[in-house]
């Protein structure tokens, strides 16, 4: 597809042929694009939250401070984008959305995740559950860059990176699947690098 | 680079608009379902980073349009245009 912005050109990377890298894609090595839709949101501290709402007994609202208190994991792990780049051994810190979501009862299989600015992504519960997703507020020993979601973005990295939702403002808990910003627009609905679920009927 | 300075205007948007409408959609006046805003869509910004093209209105921002390309397919979203006004 003709979206991909100037600048990111493939080179072939000691990891590419090694099986670590999901078919299609290529090895981008030391460069870490940005890919938005929009403006870059810019939300004070003092008014972030993150809200834990849908389907669940009680909703839960943390602030930045009661994120921030909550136990940080650090997780290294390797990231592939749609738009076909990887990048490998990505270093990150945040907190397990077992962590999170064990603050509510719920009996939803699925969830939104919503963001400053709009954007939206579908995910299953059990993709987010067992120590396969953060929400991340430290990116390669820094606080993370706005340009790369910061104060604090999602991280689902077995699945391609349009689920690692930047700005993340909370999750909203539901029986059914609500297709999200790209879901909506061809975009597969689940989104497995493995199996190049890049597009809807892929 | 911030993505505002990778920020384009709406001709970007020709192109792809070319698959769908048999007018030039870029000379279109472009009522925004946001704000209310009209000019033509080639003065709308152009966010073409992403998956898909995302069209944006310049006076609030808000999304007007959504465009993206699979295989086989062109996706619109024109959920965000309050009325195109073409000239005939």
């Amino acid at each position: 597809m003709g979206f991909v912005s100037r600048g990111f050109v493939g080179r072939p990377e000691a990891r590419e042929g090694t099986g670590l890298l999901p078919p299609g894609q290529y090895d981008i090595g030391d460069g870490f694009p940005v890919l938005s839709a929009g403006p870059t949101p810019r939300t004070a501290l003092a008014d972030w939250d993150f809200t834990i709402s849908g389907e669940v007994d009680e909703p839960e609202r943390l602030t930045w401070q009661e994120f921030q208190d909550l136990p940080h994991e650090d997780v290294t792990v390797d990231i592939h984008c749609v738009t076909k780049w990887s990048k490998f051994g990505t270093t990150w810190s945040g907190v397990s959305l077992d962590t999170l979501l064990d603050r509510v009862e719920t009996s939803a299989d699925y969830l939104s995740a919503f963001c400053d600015g709009g954007y939206t992504t579908n995910l299953p519960l059990e993709d987010v559950t067992g120590g396969s997703a953060w929400i991340v507020d430290r990116y390669d020993g820094e606080q993370l860059e706005a340009q790369h979601g910061g104060p604090a973005r999602l991280l689902v990295p077995h699945l391609y990176f349009w689920k690692s939702a930047k700005w993340v403002r909370g999750v909203a808990l539901s029986g059914v699947e609500e297709p999200g910003f790209w879901e909506t627009l061809g975009y597969h609905i689940y989104g497995d690098p493995w199996r190049e679920q890049r597009y809807a009927g892929d | 680079m911030t993505p505002e300075s990778r920020r384009l205007d709406g001709n970007a948007a020709a192109g792809r608009l070319s698959d769908v409408f048999v007018f030039d959609a870029t000379a279109a006046r472009t009522r925004c379902g946001g704000c209310g805003m009209t000019a033509p869509l080639g003065v709308y910004h152009v966010y073409a980073d992403a998956p898909g093209m995302v069209v944006r209105c310049p006076t609030c921002e808000a999304m007007v349009m959504r465009i993206a390309q699979t295989p086989g397919h062109t996706w619109l979203d024109m959920s965000g245009v309050a009325a195109l006004d073409i000239s005939t």
